[in-house]
């Protein structure tokens, strides 16, 4: 792999992730699990089951005061105003030009209190570009490598972390959250959200209580099955769900009219390139983000081309893995319009063999997200 | 991580066990584990000669594709048909049920270019 290990940061519980077996590779500027067991193993106890991954990676800012939702409407595509405390909501931050600096999540935690979660590669891009751009002067404070990101999906994940709080974790509906006592540690945020359509939680507490919390979510899911999962079984399952990935299906030349992100544009706020969004929403995109699944044996990958039926090129793919579930090569890519229909016979070539594909409707797999 | 005695390896992660003018190659324990679950071996050598370091194929695991490289020059003359069905054999038995083709070798020479158990550990950090 040629990574700049200079470069490279460790997570705080690395020593924890070898111990356990976990294989270590770079990703996103930092060396994470890419796998303990092995990818399918843990994509399907996710599936069934519940699994847990240390996303500690992931960037977390603060946004406080009056001025907070002001700059965060105005930074964020989606309606910020419409959030409850306790409810969390998906976006992303538009740059000048209508394309993407990063996708988020959004936590309304107090009245004048956001959490916003962005993805690690970005961190410093997207800190950067927020503070830069907010136009009213919030409070920011990076909290990014003070806090940890747990990850706890499947079925199964809230009869096995219930032991650890008072809280009813039955009770949290998907995209809501609460801050609670969580296995002996005070304000940790438990959040019904996470990147695999299987339901679960997502949780975040102080750095300095990582590896007390990863014991005890282990120690009291482990007999009912938990296992720890790497970064291999987190794309399967979130490309199953067709959830775009940042640097893979989203950047910052792609629009997220184009991306499916149109049901987080909401034009009834002022907001960075709303007027080029709002013409890519009215005059349409030249390509968009697709689903597809091949109909002959083959795994699609990042970069293959995509082509008609009649096999002229119309994209490429952004995206591509098998899916366990389904047991098919499964992919995203973006491609001309006229053929974005979902039921389009399409083609990908790979590696030199064009391979029978449609264009499907996402989820890939019969899944309904519940907590 | 298992590397029998009686089979040489290549810097490209592949074995060959050596049957009279013929020979069976698969990828070694390293590569596999490396590579994460096979989902999918395509060969389309079949009834080519290639040439040693040529390559013969491609590997798909669910994270990462790789090629497949010959260890020495030669005819492929068969593919295992039950990796087509079942390629995790390849994860489970590298050496055994997950051999990738059968070929017919052309300069039984070249096999003195490749590493014994002892050297090819030694070349991945294990010895």
């Amino acid at each position: 792999m040629e990574t700049n290990t200079e470069t490279l940061k460790y997570l705080p519980l690395n020593d924890v992730h070898v111990a356990l077996g976990g294989k270590m590779v770079p990703f996103g500027g930092f060396i994470m699990p890419v796998r303990y067991s092995s990818d399918i193993t843990e994509h399907n106890a996710v599936r069934q089951n519940a699994g847990i991954f240390d996303v500690s990676h992931m960037g977390e800012f603060w946004v406080r005061g009056e001025k907070a939702l002001d700059a965060l409407q105005y930074l964020t595509t989606n309606d910020v105003s419409k959030l409850e405390i306790g409810q969390a909501q998906y976006s992303c931050l538009p740059n000048k030009q209508g394309g993407i600096v990063d996708d988020l999540l959004i936590y309304k935690v107090q009245e004048t209190d956001y959490l916003v979660v962005v993805n690690a590669s970005n961190i410093d891009k997207d800190w950067a570009w927020m503070t830069a751009n907010d136009p009213v002067g919030a409070e920011w404070e990076n909290r990014s490598e003070q806090t940890f990101l747990f990850a706890v999906q499947g079925p199964k994940a809230a009869g096995m972390l219930q032991s650890l709080t008072s809280f009813p974790l039955d009770s949290l509906a998907y995209y809501t959250f609460t801050r609670t006592e969580f296995a002996g540690v005070k304000d940790v945020v438990v959040s019904a959200t996470g990147y695999t359509g299987a339901g679960g939680f997502e949780i975040y507490g102080p750095m300095d209580q990582a590896e007390k919390v990863w014991n005890a979510i282990l120690e009291a899911g482990t007999p009912l099955g938990l296992i720890p999962c790497g970064l291999g079984a987190r794309d399967t399952l979130r490309l199953e769900m067709g959830y775009s990935l940042y640097g893979n299906d989203l950047s910052d030349e792609t629009s997220p009219i184009a991306a499916g992100l149109g049901w987080i544009v909401k034009f009834n706020k002022e907001f960075i390139a709303k007027d080029l969004l709002a013409k890519d929403k009215a005059e349409g995109v030249k390509q968009k983000l697709v689903a597809f699944v091949l109909e002959e044996k083959g795994v699609p990958r990042s970069g293959f081309s995509i082509l008609s039926a009649t096999g002229e090129v119309i994209g490429k793919v952004n995206s591509g893995s098998i899916s366990p579930v389904i047991e098919k090569g499964i992919g995203l890519g973006y491609i001309d319009s006229a053929f974005a229909k979902i039921g389009t016979e399409i083609k990908i070539d790979v590696r030199g063999r064009q391979l029978k594909a449609t264009v499907a409707k996402l989820p890939f797999i019969n899944q309904s997200v519940k907590s | 991580m298992n590397f029998p005695e009686n089979l040489k390896y290549s810097k490209d992660h592949e074995w060959i066990r050596v049957e009279g003018e013929y020979g069976y190659v698969g990828v070694t324990d390293f590569a596999q584990n490396e590579l994460g679950d096979i989902v999918f071996v395509e060969i389309t050598s079949l009834g080519q000669v290639v040439k040693s370091s040529d390559i013969f194929g491609t590997i798909d695991a669910v994270k990462t594709v790789s090629d497949l490289f010959m260890p020495v020059s030669g005819e492929i003359v068969e593919v295992n048909p039950e990796i087509e069905k079942t390629p995790e054999l390849v994860n489970s038995d590298a050496y055994e049920k997950g051999w990738i083709v059968k070929v017919k070798l052309q300069n039984a020479a070249e096999l003195n270019d490749l590493m014994d158990a002892a050297s090819y550990k030694k070349s991945i950090g294990l010895a």
